[in-house]
């Protein structure tokens, strides 16, 4: 099978700007992306350079832009993604610098994991023997452990595009496999440092992690599941807990949200004012100003009950 | 010019474990890796982690089945070590955060393996190796070790025959490190990539035991060569033994279940050598699938069992097979995964003979550990399972070895220009070659596939002649070898050449090793030569380099502590 890749070459030591190089490679069925750039860098083109190792999606090495969208270049098979073009680009991953062609610098992404505090942190005596501990606690765990840490969710995360100080979905997802172990001694003060700004709350749900993680951890569900957490454990008072209880509390006692309510709650009385004064008045200018004088929808108490009996 | 007490070259499990026990015990150490520590192949061990640790098993009767296992070959006073520390330190990673799947007691639970006369694997899943090395991978975070990434040590530096340090290449800035130390443990992993096909990764191409053989010391059982009995025809990508320990049956191309023929009892949990030469053997009597492929039937295990205990068989089957294991039988063969010879150590990890009599050949200040090692725990055949256990307690043992003798000695001087010279020199004479000339990977390929040709599940005289042949015709050729890349920044190609010139070696040694042993023992099966012959070929080879630079072959004794050899069935 006869298959065109559009690659991304750069070589800062010889290159003013970054180009591109067209290449035909001839693969197997079940030929993977990584396997046309092995045939290239092998026969065609020596001075190619890329990460690469296990070839079965375990080492986490080879993520790349393929098609615009950062995978494991081992795991995507030409037949998978034929339908996407008949040529197929090859980037190097997003939000981290380039060090030559599809390479880049992940220093960011280990620095950002380091500060998750990502190593358990038992507390009290050892036991005897093993931790007991119910095998469910611990699959719970097994999902963010699939995590080879490759960086896929980092470079198609579009906070840290403009937020480099975020902690990103990979970081994010470690710091979940430590707050919901039952081993660890430390969760309340994980959670806390997890609340703090460019954390948990910064993410936007975009979604973007969780269909480039090519191992199912699924990152921005694990924030979602860390945001529980830290709701349930007390820990109301950052920004993004106080916007998930004043649009829950709005919406249960009047059916409806009270943008005004919820800006004054998110952000507290007087910052609001200020700090969203400027788009209050664009909004204004555009006629897209919520009602100043909040009413409730007609039905809202049958709303209310149907809170209460969810029990929130 | 760095310095450190001890260095640890090689970043996966048995390197993690040497540095993290060397850094305990208040040593300065290093490790250095080729590649992103958890970017190691350890991370590809799927079914788990053998130890005695269940109630009703002991570890004698994990040594007896290691020592069966290793068709006599292995050393039981190693074995023993093995068997009876590895427990405990199965427990030491579980409190490190290893989140092992549990029993209804909230109790490390176990899965049945091949050879294995006890339930005793303990596992992740299908994730087991991983897991592990992530977790290993923080706890180095946690301690704040010292780690050299992406540089590729290119040789080892002695001085008076003793290792002073080492020389690398930064592999993203081109630039040479040299390293001065007292002692180094070498835990590079396995040779997998001198091998075609393999279930190994891009980066295991057995640079330590070259580096290691270069510097004086001995490799010992090369011959002694794991092909896995399940792997994907596609792209030689490892389906754990794990899917048999979990109830998967073996079947031949009309429906049978043919291990029955060949181990009444363990059926397809017979030890792998058995498995993949009775999966040979209905290949050569007509009942293949696919050419030269058997089937794994997973169908009747369920889906629940599939998707919670098997998920990653699940993908690799489905993403490199199209195989919904689910609903269909799934095509594997025998291929290459493992080689249970490797530099000849003690138990702690030594290279050389400490006991000053020069039994064999060693370098003094030099430990292995790992794959890179031989001990030797697994003999002719190892045991599934085993080697995750073999690099966390003798990666422990020779992290605490290095420790201790690098204590005992002083520093040895290091020529740091005459060190950075050496290796400029060979990369200049690389890249003066002409771009369009012979390429690392043709030849590569070349000799993996000799290899697998003539030194596989089977083997006879006149194929492992002719690989060894082939092998020593493409060292001669390696002067031809050129780079289209003459860059300094990360500059695989000129990697690949390096790397090619010590897989040579390791594959020589591979193949004198094989041509040596007279007799059929473990993985080494001789169809000229197919029984067991204790009574001349009950010894190790080893392959060291003599005094004027030429591989020779030599001899040790097994060591025996209560076990006889007698004749091994499943």
């Amino acid at each position: 099978m006869s298959t065109k890749l559009d690659v991304y070459r750069f070589d800062p030591e010889t290159d003013q700007d970054p180009s591109r190089k067209q290449y035909e490679v001839d693969l197997p069925e079940y030929g993977t992306v990584l396997e046309g750039l092995l045939e290239v860098r092998d026969a065609q083109d020596g001075t190619l350079s890329m990460r690469c190792s296990c070839r079965s999606a375990i080492c986490g090495s080879c993520s790349m832009k393929i098609n615009g969208q950062s995978r494991l270049a081992c795991k995507t098979l030409i037949s998978q993604i034929e339908h996407e073009g008949e040529t197929i680009t090859v980037d190097p991953m997003g939000n981290m610098p380039v060090i030559k062609d599809l390479v880049v610098d992940m220093d960011s992404f280990w620095d950002k994991m380091k500060t998750v505090g990502p190593y358990l942190k038992p507390e009290g005596p050892e036991p005897e023997r093993e931790n007991l501990v119910s095998n469910d606690s611990m699959m719970r765990l097994a999902v963010a452990m699939n995590c080879i840490m490759c960086g896929a969710c980092v470079s198609d995360c579009t906070v840290l595009e403009v937020d480099k100080s975020f902690l990103g979905p990979a970081a994010l997802a470690k710091a979940f496999r430590f707050a919901a172990d039952p081993r660890d001694g430390h969760t309340e003060e994980r959670l806390k440092s997890y609340v703090e700004p460019s954390g948990i709350w910064d993410c936007t749900r975009c979604n973007m992690c969780v269909q480039a993680c090519p191992k199912d951890v699924e990152p921005m569900e694990r924030i979602m599941d860390m945001r529980v957490m830290a709701i349930e454990s007390g820990l109301t008072d950052s920004r993004g807990a106080r916007h998930v209880e004043g649009f829950s509390n709005s919406v249960k006692h009047s059916g409806l949200l009270d943008e005004f309510a919820l800006a004054r709650k998110t952000f507290g009385f007087p910052k609001w004012g200020f700090e969203l004064a400027p788009f209050g008045i664009r909004r204004l200018l555009r006629r897209r100003l919520p009602p100043i004088i909040h009413k409730g929808i007609s039905t809202a108490k049958r709303v209310t009950r149907i809170f209460e009996r969810l029990g929130v | 010019m760095r310095q450190h007490d001890v260095i640890v070259i090689g970043g996966g499990l048995a390197g993690m474990r040497a540095a993290q026990q060397a850094q305990a015990m208040g040593a300065d150490v290093a490790m250095i890796s080729k590649i992103f520590p958890t970017r190691s192949h350890s991370a590809a061990a799927q079914g788990g982690i053998n130890a005695a640790v269940g109630v009703g098993d002991s570890w004698e009767d994990h040594a007896y089945d290691t020592v069966k296992g290793s068709d006599y070959l292995g050393d039981q006073d190693a074995i023993e070590v093995l068997c009876e520390e590895g427990p405990a330190d199965i427990i030491a990673l579980e409190r490190m955060g290893v989140i092992f799947n549990r029993n209804g007691e909230g109790q490390i639970d176990m899965r049945a393996f091949g050879g294995a006369t006890n339930v005793r694997t303990c596992y992740v899943a299908d994730q087991t190796g991983q897991v592990i090395l992530h977790v290993m991978w923080e706890q180095l975070l946690k301690s704040g070790l010292t780690v050299y990434s992406e540089r590729f040590v290119t040789e080892l530096l002695q001085e008076d025959g003793r290792i002073s340090g080492c020389v690398a290449l930064e592999i993203p800035t081109g630039r040479i490190e040299i390293f001065q130390t007292r002692a180094i443990v070498l835990a590079t992993g396995g040779i997998g990539q001198v091998y075609y096909p393999t279930t190994n990764g891009l980066a295991v191409t057995g640079d330590g035991l070259a580096l290691a053989y270069r510097a004086g010391a001995s490799l010992m059982d090369m011959e002694m060569i794991q092909h896995h009995p399940t792997t994907l025809k596609a792209n030689g990508v490892l389906i754990t033994e794990g899917a048999r320990g979990e109830g998967a049956y073996l079947l031949n191309s009309v429906g049978e279940r043919f291990m029955e023929n060949y181990a009444p009892n363990m059926k397809e949990l017979a030890s792998r050598d058995v498995v993949s030469r009775a999966e040979t053997m209905e290949v050569r009597a007509g009942r293949a699938v696919d050419g030269d492929c058997v089937l794994l039937d997973l169908r009747h295990l369920g889906r629940d069992l599939v998707m919670t205990k098997l998920t990653q068989i699940f993908e690799l089957a489905r993403d490199y097979a199209g195989t919904n294991v689910l609903e269909e039988p799934l095509p594997i063969r025998p291929g290459h995964h493992y080689i249970m010879g490797g530099i000849k150590t003690d138990v702690d990890g030594r290279t050389w003979d400490p006991s000053g009599q020069g039994r064999w050949k060693g370098a003094e200040g030099l430990f292995a550990a790992g794959e890179t090692a031989n001990v030797s725990v697994h003999g002719g055949n190892r045991l599934g399972g085993n080697s995750l256990l073999d690099t966390v307690v003798f990666g422990r043992r020779s992290g605490a070895g290095a420790v201790e003798y690098a204590r005992s000695v002083g520093w040895a001087s290091v020529n740091e220009n005459a060190a950075i010279n050496g290796l400029e020199s060979r990369i200049k004479d690389i890249f003066s070659r002409p771009s369009d000339g012979l390429r690392a990977a043709t030849l590569r390929r070349q000799m993996g596939t000799a290899m697998n040709d003539g030194i596989a599940v089977f083997r006879n005289e006149e194929g492992m002649q002719k690989t060894l042949a082939t092998i020593r015709a493409i060292k001669e050729r390696l002067p031809e070898v050129s780079v289209h890349n003459k860059g300094r920044l990360f500059n695989t190609d000129l990697l690949s050449v390096l790397e090619l010139d010590y897989m040579l070696d390791v594959a020589e040694s591979v193949g004198m090793g094989a041509v040596t042993r007279k007799e059929s023992r473990g993985a080494h099966a001789r169809e000229d030569f197919p029984d067991r012959n204790d009574e001349d070929w009950l010894k190790h080879i080893v392959v060291a380099r003599s005094e004027d630079g030429q591989a020779e072959v030599g001899f040790l004794p097994v060591t025996m502590t209560k076990w006889e050899p007698i004749a091994r069935t499943y």
